[in-house]
């Protein structure tokens, strides 16, 4: 999920259009998603040995698999 | 040479006996240029009595957010505004966890909860996610699941978990800066019990959490007195929303100066790389680490937070010439 192109950062939580969140993307290296980049909701997320999931009550699951 | 490296050299290295607080502390305060002499020591003394092989383990979150105590380093606390929300594993999902573990070569699988102690419903889950396992995979069971009565110590032995990982964090004088819901004793009691249960200890801490290297040195000592199976070293990675989410991150080299001070005051011990080794330590630092007291690994991901790919630990374990322990030699 891209920070750059959602309306939310899925990191921060915070307008993904306002201010710099180079600091999120660096982040997300080693972190999974915890916000839904389009509606800001917090996330059920899982991570697992060897990947993530994380699941947004409107708007469904998203997984590093992609 | 400084003298502390020379009495290391003759009290831990030949003779087996890991140095006292006063020597840990010694070891931490040492310069920069006597670090990598540091190193070098503390990876003899790991080889000489611990061997060249290296244990690699996979975790993961039966039980994620939602704890009620508020260890001040945890994302999973619910007494905090931290984004992790609380999420249960189910036994399909857990099962395919330990498969994929046991893919990467690794001997271990821990089980971890965000609880005070484990509920009826907790001890449900180990017990039927435990036997599904144990059915299907061929690894070690290890659990964390905070604070036990005797009942559970003795249910979790019947399930066959073989290792309880329960951490001190931080040392005794310290740990009420960082903890306020449950003591250090209270800690402290549930790994007697699991000691006396005949499973194996796993206990360790979290550096970086704002406590003085004097401090440090303390909870080394406090470490070697428990003399825990292994030692799960982690490095603060300040979680968002937590009260120590703007904590700096350790320095490198005093992070390495510390894994070298912990392996010479636990000699014996499986001194395990844990969480926050990435953003602290990074690629070279993992490997200084190898070649400077540590003889295990958490490879994957943590808990909340991600690690780097099993492959590239594993890649670095076989450019450094150190075999994975296997199953056998753990049984």
């Amino acid at each position: 999920m891209s920070t750059e192109t959602a309306n939310w950062c899925d990191r921060c939580g915070e307008a993904a259009a306002t201010g710099s969140h180079d600091a999120c993307r660096a982040a997300r290296e080693f972190e999974p998603p915890r916000f839904c980049a389009s509606c800001r909701r917090r996330m059920k997320v899982q991570v697992l040995p060897s990947g993530w999931s994380a699941v947004c009550v409107a708007h469904g699951e998203t997984t590093s698999a992609g | 040479m400084p003298e502390i490296l020379d009495r290391a050299r003759t009290q831990v290295l030949d003779g087996g006996v890991g140095l006292d607080e006063a020597g840990v502390l010694a070891v931490l305060r040492l310069p920069d240029e006597h670090l990598s002499a540091t190193l070098q020591l503390a990876h003899e003394v790991r080889v000489r009595w611990c061997g060249p092989e290296v244990e690699v383990e996979g975790i993961v979150s039966l039980k994620t957010g939602g704890c009620p105590e508020d260890c001040h380093f945890c994302s999973q606390s619910g007494l905090f505004a931290s984004p992790v929300r609380s999420v249960w594993l189910d036994i399909p999902s857990l099962v395919e966890a330990a498969k994929q573990t046991a893919a990467t070569g690794a001997t271990e699988f821990c089980i971890v909860a965000a609880v005070r102690g484990p509920d009826e419903r907790l001890m449900k889950q180990m017990r039927e996610g435990v036997a599904a396992i144990r059915a299907e995979v061929d690894i070690q069971v290890a659990a964390s699941l905070g604070m036990l009565t005797q009942d559970q110590v003795d249910e979790l032995v019947a399930m066959g978990v073989h290792r309880y990982n329960h951490n001190l964090e931080t040392c005794r004088s310290f740990f009420p800066n960082v903890v306020t819901t449950h003591s250090w004793e209270e800690r402290w009691e549930t790994l007697r019990m699991v000691r006396a249960s005949g499973m194996e200890v796993c206990c360790g801490g979290i550096l970086g959490l704002g406590e003085t290297v004097e401090q440090r040195a303390e909870f080394a000592a406090q470490l070697a007195e428990l003399d825990p199976h292994e030692v799960p070293l982690n490095f603060l990675n300040p979680r968002p929303g937590t009260p120590l989410g703007d904590q700096p991150v350790v320095a490198p080299r005093d992070a390495l100066r510390a894994i070298a001070a912990f392996r010479l005051a636990m000699p014996r011990t499986i001194l395990r790389y844990a969480g926050g080794r990435e953003i602290t330590l990074g690629d070279l630092g993992t490997r200084d680490g190898l070649l400077g007291g540590i003889n295990a690994v958490i490879v994957g991901n943590y808990l909340t937070t991600l690690g780097r790919p099993a492959g590239q630990d594993l890649a670095l374990l076989d450019e450094l010439k150190m075999p994975v322990k296997a199953l056998s030699a753990t049984l």
